[in-house]
């Protein structure tokens, strides 16, 4: 399973806000159980829509600016970014089906 | 066809899904896609569980449930239920992938889900400063002020946790006096950065965009106040996660699945069920486990009782099971190990 393209404080503009195509957004952390159960469903997700919709993750311990400046206090959080704006966003792991009905306006 | 489907992943469907698996049912287990492992995955160190003096996190007790089952030929499927039909002899178990399992038998392990207060802005301020998930949530509360809601052990676990993060945790409970255990309720009296908030309830949450406060009702006077914070854990108690089987499992009046006696056999032949969602008033670890035992026992009572037809196909198939899901395992030295 493709394994999910890592982004950061430093290359959050560039690879997030700048991007011409929407952008999902896993803020997740290593100690929180929920955020590595979604892990997996979000990579098949990729894997399927790799041409509507890019799929990355964020470090929240290790970027804590990006994380205060979208005031996360939940994880997982997943964010969709348009045009450097949040479009939607999800919180807390969902079985596939749920996360794609959820997301179904960027997967369609 | 296979001998028997668990559905859930606590410790009601892994410990039953060890003695089946043991009396070579090669029993096949719907584990769920994001809650495999159950509450327990959401909890820290779980210090009443037998065997571990030194006390076990919640996620490393599960993996090692989930090891000692697949050990013995337990196949496990990280999918979610979405329908059932238990009526037949043959039983009928469909997940979110559009599988379709059959098996002779069923124990239902499915367990509880976190009971929400029930307040218009609980859902839209989720994630926003409303949580269920101290261990995942906590840390974004370094600093801060913030409130837990319950009286039971989740609530003294979660507020105590809190404390390591939060400069001060209220502990809102609507009564005075506490379900915790005693152990957990001296930790959470001598933290000084817990203060107990008691004969009260939360029936408004504040706050446009973040949690700012919650309005407090006295339970006794009826008298209402604000309080500031800007997180708020709700720990206030589970529900039998029953919906899949309206209509064809009945029911106790506390919304638990109802089952014989002390058996843990359902109103179906060769239904049988475990764990919380059968028990309105313990809901341990440890009895959870114990339960899933009496349903593995049941089951293969049940099991040795149907004539030859019925089980010849089931016992062909369930050669035909795919292999389980990678994951970690145990190494020479008894450490977790992952595997790609």
């Amino acid at each position: 399973m493709a394994n999910l393209k890592d982004v950061t404080d430093a290359t959050f503009q560039q690879d997030v806000l700048d991007s011409d195509k929407p952008v999902l957004v896993d803020f997740w952390a290593e100690w929180c159980a929920p955020c590595r159960a979604v892990g997996p469903v979000l990579e098949k997700i990729a894997e399927e829509n790799g041409d509507k919709i890019e799929i990355v993750k964020l470090n929240v311990d290790d970027n804590p600016e990006t994380a205060a400046k979208y005031h996360i206090t939940s994880i997982p959080a997943m964010k969709v970014y348009r045009g450097g704006e949040v479009v939607k966003s999800v919180i807390g792991a969902k079985p596939k089906p749920a996360l794609e009905s959820e997301l179904a306006a960027f997967l369609a | 066809m296979r001998q028997m489907i668990i559905i859930g992943s606590g410790p009601a469907g892994y410990t039953a899904a060890i003695y089946a698996a043991r009396a070579e049912l090669k029993p096949l287990l719907l584990a769920s896609s994001v809650e495999a492992g159950g509450e327990l995955m959401n909890t820290t160190d779980v210090e009443n569980f037998p065997g571990f003096p030194e006390s076990i996190m919640g996620p490393d007790l599960m993996d090692r449930m989930r090891l000692q089952a697949e050990r013995f030929g337990t196949e496990v499927v990280y999918d979610d239920v979405t329908e059932v039909d238990l009526t037949g002899d043959v039983k009928r178990v469909t997940t979110g992938n559009g599988d379709v399992y059959e098996a002779l038998s069923v124990i239902v392990a499915t367990g509880s889900a976190y009971r929400k207060l029930g307040l218009p802005d609980e859902d839209r301020l989720s994630g926003y400063g409303v949580s269920w998930c101290a261990t995942c949530d906590g840390a974004f509360f370094r600093k801060r002020v913030i409130a837990v809601v319950g009286g039971g052990d989740s609530a003294m676990e979660e507020a105590t946790f809190l404390t390591r993060f939060a400069d001060k945790v209220y502990v809102i409970h609507r009564r005075d006096t506490l379900r915790a255990s005693k152990i957990m309720q001296q930790r959470a009296f001598e933290n000084p950065k817990i203060e107990f908030v008691w004969n009260s309830q939360v029936v408004g949450i504040a706050g446009e965009t973040a949690v700012e406060g919650v309005t407090l009702q006295d339970t006794v006077t009826g008298e209402q106040r604000e309080l500031e914070v800007t997180g708020l854990f709700i720990a206030v108690g589970n529900d039998p996660r029953v919906h899949l089987f309206h209509g064809q499992l009945d029911l106790t009046p506390e919304g638990t699945l109802a089952v014989e006696g002390r058996t843990s056999r359902t109103n179906l032949p060769g239904v049988f069920a475990a764990g919380d969602v059968i028990d309105p008033t313990y809901r341990q670890a440890v009895t959870a486990a114990a339960s899933g035992t009496v349903a593995a026992l049941d089951a293969e009572h049940y099991l040795a009782s149907l004539p030859e037809e019925l089980l010849a196909p089931a016992k062909g198939a369930a050669e035909e099971g795919s292999a389980p899901v990678a994951g970690s395992t145990v190494n020479p030295d008894g450490e977790l190990v992952a595997q790609p």
